[in-house]
């Protein structure tokens, strides 16, 4: 049922609905509801880097390295991952200079140069069609097979070479006429194709939908899973030495050649420059194409050597080429539903690269070729004021038609003799130069026209030397001599092994080489002379993109002209009723009713330079604005005088920004210190506020009682005593509340010395119990200590740990009932901390008191007589001590049931640093 | 009939020298050592003057102040605050509340008997 009307139906079909998302995205577009400005389309519009050679080629090339196929797809991954800002810069250039292709882009930035843009195109139109010559081989090869179906019949092979080659032309011809009416059914302002770019995201979708379900067919319907291939083929002694193909020497250099061209080859291709740059309606779509991109390339990626090897074994020794396994698996099976979903797929692949790649090419032929040369030798052309808006569009459409029919010449001629994927490298070798050219001209002001022209042509030249001549030698057309004698029979100009350089793949040798010559040219001749005028001044647009904000351009023109003559020109290109909305939009925009009271400064011109721009390229949108304003043109002194003011200003301003920001530093700092010493005001407030309250109390008690002995020299000697006493004891409360007050103050504050050693809490504790042995020998009371044989050691204070210990027991002597008190203190280990506890068999404490204890100055006692001597900080102290070592100090109690205050005590503590405040 | 007066406050070393002192000046002197047996003590003895600590556990002077103002048997109990706070918020809440006199801590043993004096009518 595959027959030839079955199979051009379907193609039909498919294109047609291509066509129909196209028309809609277009018509969405003029209604302003885009249907591309989502960032998930640009992701998969980029997708467009995936080919046939991608669709079918993978495979092949699979079949013959292993995992060789793969860093075509990493370049792009890491240029997406790492290079990112590049595509960045190159979009905010594009859209402030309209420009509408690579070659308008190096034009542009070399002083928007005819010259060099033709350069670029034919650089970019002869390294290309060998690209487009691959689309027309593969997908013509897929027709040719499927005719033979049920049989599987390799194209190329003799007899269906010219059926092969007719299949080619019509299918050539298909898509010029496909393209034409998809592409260049008007001229936009901005070079824009909204619907075309829907129409890619959707053949995106279509390509791995087909790929993926060839690969699950294979995967599990041939075999059972990847495991099951891959066991098969190290079983198979040819085989497993594909899969042990690990890159090394001449491998890691091809791989590195194969790394960056094809990252080269996602910036500069004329279809990934349009799709990623020009055709971008928002920057911030590249945050997601960033990873969305990439697992796109996974996913297209992940049954490639599945289908390879499934091909492999199940064609072994049959002549199948592993180009057409994706196709000629589901064949063998008799699979025709997938056998035209992946026609459809292949299809797609094609066709979107042919689409996109056409139109980029079109436009840079009829912008900065075919335009210029018109302007120069039809000078009519300026003084008519024909509508020249349709010239443009047969222009674009013949150089559509002329690009296709030179990519079915290419594969006549050396089509035959390449593997899809050795096609696609020297495209991308070509394109490749444009590299030193373009990001030089982004990042350095000191690249100039003639540096430019001479670094691409170089490079230009060798890579046609070194690669696509010895393309067409080895296809027969020309003398293989030229080959292996070298031109004129030199041996050191062997093509591929010029001057000598062997050991290295023939894409590393073209890469080497062509590079070489094409930096060296740039380089060198473009430090021959300085900028001029022009090249200095688009140096400062692409250079500082990024920056700048403001229109440079508008502010190095000067000169006189009218409003009518600049919308008339602009008419002309873009048709009357463009120019009419467009100058009335750009009217309001800058406060005017209309654009006739407008006056033809600056901004005006380079306005309506850019709308022109858009339709013919920056190049020639220059010539033919000079044409109706009157420049005086600006001597170089001028010029460098602007840009001088202007990178004053900019450094000044950075001046500023960088002095504003100390500015703003210094003050955070500031507010910083304000808001701690605020703290440490509060917190000193507070204390001074409770102390002042506790030193005069004890002040009262030995006022009177100094006055009552001051007063009554013959009172009784006991009372004396009694009253000395008292005034002794309470001067001494003074001085422990001094110390105290101060000592805490240190530790809230910080700034308390911490004095850290390894210790044994059980001696700490022998030695506190026998410091207070004197209190409770007094009080008539027991201590009974228990600690444990061994205590692991901690890191800790001994001093303040007395000092808690010290505490805590004084507290619960206090309490204890002369004659029957008992207090018992325990050391426990518990798991990672270990436990102090100090138990009383005293009153005990209420509830409601047990935290208020812990509050500085909060003492608790019922009567008079159980009024405690103490200054109320104690244990404040002890538990900030406890809580410095990373415990916790509390207690436990029951009212006539004595009280036990517990501390620990992390044994992690003996890791932690000791400077937490410091020293 | 010496006059009798109350000493409320929570400190033993204050209450002792004040007590020997208004002893010695042959006043009838009743102490307590917090607020509801200063107001207990108020009620059962009816003293004629209540020297009265401000920060005392369980009841602080205030209240216990508040609460001899509020009962009409005790109209006739001078009140003197003594307070170790001398903020003048402090002084003026005291007074506020119905006290007679007001007393900053440390005071002098002389000003303590005049201000005594003046508040019986001596």
């Amino acid at each position: 049922m595959l027959d030839l009307s079955v199979i051009i139906a379907v193609s039909l079909v498919y294109l047609g609905l291509l066509f129909a998302v196209a028309w809609w995205g277009d018509q969405r577009a003029d209604r302003g509801r885009s249907l591309i400005a989502n960032p998930s389309t640009y992701a998969l519009s980029m997708a467009v880097y995936c080919t046939t050679w991608t669709f079918y080629g993978s495979v092949g090339r699979a079949a013959v390295s292993g995992i060789g196929f793969l860093p075509v797809y990493l370049g792009p991954t890491l240029v997406m991952a790492l290079g990112w800002f590049l595509l960045l810069k190159m979009i905010r250039i594009v859209k402030a200079n309209r420009i509408t292709s690579i070659a308008d882009f190096i034009s542009s930035r070399y002083g928007k140069s005819h010259r060099l843009g033709g350069l670029v195109t034919i650089i970019a139109v002869v390294g290309v069609i060998p690209y487009i010559a691959l689309q027309l081989k593969a997908v013509s090869s897929s027709i040719s097979l499927l005719l033979g179906y049920p049989d599987i019949v390799m194209p190329g092979r003799s007899a269906t070479t010219s059926v092969a080659a007719d299949i080619s032309f019509y299918v050539a011809l298909i898509l010029a006429a496909f393209t034409i009416v998809f592409g260049t059914r008007h001229l936009d302002a901005t070079e824009r194709h909204e619907g075309m770019v829907a129409a890619i995201a959707l053949e995106s979708c279509v390509k791995l939908v087909s790929f993926t379900a060839v690969g699950v067919f294979v995967t599990y319907g041939m075999y059972n899973g990847f495991g099951d291939i891959f066991q098969r083929a190290l079983d198979d002694p040819s085989l497993r030495q594909l899969l042990g193909a690990v890159p090394s020497g001449q491998g890691y250099t091809s791989w590195f050649s194969l790394l960056f061209l094809s990252a080269m080859a996602l910036l500069f291709l004329p279809r990934q420059f349009q799709i990623a740059v020009v055709e971008n309606v928002n920057e911030e779509h590249l945050r997601r194409a960033a990873w969305l991109f990439p697992l796109y390339l996974l996913l297209i990626n992940l049954f490639v050597l599945p289908i390879a090897l499934g091909g492999l074994l199940h064609f072994a020794g049959q002549g199948v080429d592993a180009d057409t396994f994706v196709l000629t698996l589901p064949m063998a099976l008799r699979h025709e539903g997938l056998v035209l979903l992946v026609f459809i797929g292949g299809l797609s692949a094609g066709t979107g690269m042919v689409i996109v790649e056409t139109i980029a090419l079109s436009t840079m032929v009829c912008n900065d070729l075919v335009m210029p040369l018109l302007l120069r030798s039809h000078k009519t052309l300026l003084d008519d004021s024909r509508d020249l808006s349709r010239l443009l569009l047969t222009i674009r459409r013949g150089a559509i038609a002329l690009i296709l029919l030179l990519g079915y010449l290419y594969f006549r001629l050396a089509g035959e003799a390449y593997a899809l994927v050795a096609i696609g490298l020297i495209s991308f070798s070509a394109v490749a130069q444009f590299a030193p050219a373009l990001i030089g001209g982004m990042y350095w002001r000191g690249g100039t026209r003639g540096g430019a022209m001479a670094g691409l042509s170089a490079g230009f030249l060798v890579w046609a030397y070194t690669l696509l001549l010895p393309s067409f030698a080895k296809s027969g057309w020309l003398p293989a001599d030229f080959l292996t004698q070298g031109l004129f029979g030199i041996d050191l100009l062997r093509p591929q092994q010029l001057f000598g350089l062997t050991g290295v793949d023939e894409i590393s040798h073209c890469l080497f080489w062509s590079f070489f010559a094409n930096i060296g040219a740039y380089v060198g001749v473009s430090l021959l002379r300085p900028p001029m005028v022009a090249e200095a001044t688009q140096a400062t647009v692409f250079v500082d993109a990024l920056k700048d904000t403001g229109q440079r351009g508008a502010a190095l023109w000067r000169g006189r002209a009218r409003v009518g003559d600049l919308r008339d020109l602009v008419g002309r290109f873009l048709g009357p009723g463009r120019a009419q909305t467009a100058f009335a939009a750009f009217a309001k925009r800058h406060g005017a009713g209309s654009a006739d009271e407008m006056e033809a400064d600056a901004r005006l011109v380079q306005f309506a330079e850019s709308l022109l721009a858009g339709a013919i390229g920056s190049a020639s949108a220059r010539v033919m604005v000079a044409s109706v304003a009157k420049e005086e043109p600006l001597s170089i002194e001028e010029v460098m005088n602007i840009l001088d003011e202007a990178s004053q200003l900019r450094s000044y301003s950075r001046e500023l920004e960088r002095k504003s920001r100390q500015l703003q530093a210094a003050t955070t700092e500031l507010q910083e210190a304000n808001e701690r010493l605020k703290e440490l005001d509060r917190v000193k407030d507070d204390i001074m506020s409770s102390v002042t309250h506790e030193l005069r109390t004890p002040l009262t008690s030995i006022r009177a009682f100094s006055e009552l002995l001051h007063d009554d020299p013959k009172m009784h000697l006991a009372d004396r005593q009694r009253f000395l006493g008292l005034v002794v004891s309470e001067t001494e409360r003074l001085t422990r509340l001094i110390n105290q007050t101060l000592d805490l103050a240190k530790i809230e504050s910080g700034r308390a010395d911490w004095n850290g050693c390894e210790l044994d809490l059980t001696e700490v504790i022998d030695r506190s119990v026998a410091a207070t042995s004197q209190l409770f020998r007094e009080k008539e009371a027991q201590v009974i200590v228990d600690l444990p044989e061994n205590s692991p050691l901690i890191l800790a204070d001994r001093d303040r740990l007395i000092q808690v210990m010290l505490n805590l027991l004084s507290n619960a002597v206090k309490f204890l009932t002369p004659g029957s008190g008992e207090v018992r203190v325990r050391l426990r280990v518990l798991g990672e901390a270990l436990e102090v506890s100090v138990a009383d068999n005293g009153p005990g404490i209420r509830p409601e008191d047990q935290q208020l204890i812990f509050e500085k100055f909060r003492q608790v006692g019922d009567t008079m007589t159980a009024k405690p001597s103490g200054t109320g900080l104690g244990l404040p102290i002890s538990r900030r001590i406890v809580e410095h070592f990373g415990g916790r100090l509390w207690v436990e109690s029951a009212v006539g049931e004595g009280a036990t205050f517990r501390f620990t005590l992390p044994l992690t503590s003996a890791r932690q640093p000791l400077e937490a405040g410091p020293a | 009939m010496s006059k009798k007066i109350l000493i409320a406050d929570d400190e033993q070393n204050i209450v002792i020298s004040i007590e020997f002192l208004l002893r010695r000046e042959g006043f009838d002197v009743q102490v307590a050592g917090d607020g509801e047996e200063a107001l207990a003590k108020v009620r059962g003895e009816k003293p004629d003057l209540v020297l009265l600590d401000v920060m005392m556990p369980k009841m602080n002077g205030f209240d216990v102040c508040q609460a001899v103002r509020a009962d009409p048997d005790l109209s006739d109990t001078r009140i003197l605050m003594l307070t170790a706070k001398g903020r003048d918020t402090e002084v003026s809440k005291g007074l506020g509340l119905g006290a007679d006199g007001y007393m900053t801590k440390p005071f002098s043993t002389k000003e303590l008997l005049a201000e005594v004096r003046k508040l019986l009518g001596m």
